[in-house]
């Protein structure tokens, strides 16, 4: 049996982990054909939960198609829409179907996707949220009640590396640690210096720190990021770089900056790990994993 | 401490008001009148509006508190105008809605929105700091709300969208809980931050919520 994502969490291995978005539509064929191109590519795949606020097809049912192929899925849950009891509900259904690994997030405002009108709920928050598995894992619901048969989780969540200002972050940070996350996947992260910068903080804690790898397919994707997008800095040499690229050769020169970021992170020992994210460029991961010499 | 009102789009106005030809219409002179969406201007500006579409106006007033109980004294004061309108247009908040609601048999109709109990922090300017949750917090958050002034009210610290001390949602308003750190880090007291806090007893005031002094 393969090992489970905690194990190889626990193993000491440099840990690689990527995303698959859900269609807004019953239409899961394509996301299926990623599942399938990378299940056995990567350590877990993650499955964003309404990302952006845009309604899709959930979470947990991409989860679900996951284990059916034979991959490893993180079930990404965000705070957003759903109030305790639903959040809970939906993690008992998660364990009941082999889901082991939960991405705890408060998630987008309403108002930044396509329900605009639509009733933001933020019952919880990310770390009520990681401490509400752990309860749930002694045997307990939020409401102090018995289950009968509990849960058990290998619980995440997010952290903004070049947050400005930092320390609130690196609080919440830390409430995270305390409320029971094992692991953490950064937003996308640039500037290794930095990065390192970060790590020598979060080294001190028992957690696993993943490097969110973003894919930037243009020059102007990496300036509308850095201009738009909270605590992502996209330094001024990369963007350079990108726009040098001869047309028609910007995607593969994302994936050559992608790669060489993850064999610098693996090569120096960086950190634990990385997340890679490639936005609706799935079809690329393989690439960037060769390009970072970790294709099997 | 003050009711903020906006008037509602005229065309929701003029759909309510569809079919009542006579109307009377209601101001007050409290907080409608301070956001200037009640007061004597802005009532005798909808009187004309209405009239320009044909509606017969059967009279009007500004009551002093549309809240209170004198509104009571008001209203029989003006029984025969209001007798002779179909409905009373109401340019007061919800409260004084309400509260007319109560004092006169026939229907109602509110000519504004009652957006949020609010504080006047500059010249016609208004802030919303309380939600009247029922289980403050402030003596944890450097007297900020983190439910009201957090889009998401959340309550152990910062989301991931907040950005250069400003909220995801609009970059033109502060994340309430950078200002809350700014302030706990001056006061010393950043411990408060790192405390987690349980998630909230939303049965702590049940709705409706109501209250009795003993």
């Amino acid at each position: 049996m393969a090992p489970s994502f905690r194990e190889v969490l626990r193993s000491g291995r440099f840990v690689i982990t990527s995303e698959i978005g859900p269609p807004k539509g019953t239409n899961i064929e394509k996301m299926l054909h990623h599942i399938d191109l990378l299940r056995d590519k990567v350590d877990a795949l993650n499955v964003t939960d309404h990302q952006s606020s845009v309604m899709r097809f959930p979470s947990i049912g991409g989860c679900l198609a996951i284990k059916e192929r034979g991959g490893e899925p993180i079930l990404q849950v965000t705070c957003r829409d759903r109030n305790r009891l639903a959040l809970q509900a939906e993690l008992l259904f998660a364990y009941t179907r082999g889901v082991r690994n939960v991405l705890c997030l408060t998630g987008d405002a309403v108002v930044v996707g396509d329900h605009k009108a639509a009733k933001g709920v933020f019952d919880l928050d990310s770390a009520q949220l990681l401490k509400a598995i752990r309860q749930m894992e002694s045997g307990k619901d939020l409401g102090g009640n018995d289950l009968d048969g509990a849960v058990e989780f290998c619980a995440g969540a997010i952290v903004t590396p070049e947050a400005n200002p930092l320390e609130p972050q690196l609080i919440k940070f830390e409430k995270k640690v305390e409320a029971g996350a094992e692991f953490f996947q950064t937003q996308a992260i640039y500037d290794l210096d930095k990065f390192a910068k970060f790590m020598e903080y979060a080294r001190q804690f028992q957690v696993k720190i993943l490097a969110g790898i973003i894919l930037l397919v243009s020059a102007k994707m990496a300036k509308y990021m850095t201009d738009n997008v909270p605590g992502v800095f996209v330094p001024q040499n990369v963007i350079d770089e990108l726009a040098a690229a001869p047309k028609g050769e910007a995607l593969n020169k994302g994936v050559e900056i992608a790669g060489r970021m993850i064999a610098t992170i693996k090569k120096e020992s960086m950190c634990h790990g990385v997340h890679v994210m490639a936005i609706g460029r799935e079809e690329v991961v393989p690439n960037i994993l060769k390009a970072a010499g970790l294709a099997t | 401490m003050k009711s903020i009102t906006k008037q509602k789009p005229f065309k929701e106005i003029e759909q309510q008001l569809e079919g009542l030809d006579r109307v009377y219409i209601a101001g007050c002179g409290t907080c409608a009148t301070m956001t200037k969406t009640g007061g004597r201007e802005e009532v005798l500006a909808m009187r004309e509006q209405l009239q320009k579409l044909g509606k017969l106006i059967t009279g009007w007033i500004v009551i002093p508190t549309a809240c209170d109980e004198m509104t009571e004294v008001a209203v029989k004061e003006n029984d025969g105008a209001i007798q002779n309108a179909a409905c009373i247009l109401v340019m007061a908040c919800a409260l004084g809605v309400h509260k007319l609601s109560t004092y006169i048999d026939k229907l109602v109709i509110p000519a504004l929105d009652t957006l949020f109990i609010g504080i006047e922090d500059a010249p016609g300017c208004f802030q919303e700091v309380c939600a009247q949750c029922g289980q403050c917090v402030l003596g944890q958050t450097a007297g900020i709300c983190p439910l009201t002034a957090c889009h998401k009210g959340l309550l152990n610290g910062p989301c991931g969208g907040t950005n250069n001390g400003k909220c995801e949602v609009d970059k033109e308003k502060d994340c309430a809980w950078t200002l809350i750190y700014q302030r706990l880090k001056e006061q010393g007291r950043l411990d408060m931050m790192r405390k987690y806090y349980s998630p909230r007893d939303y049965n702590v005031a049940p709705r409706p919520r109501t209250t009795r002094i003993a």
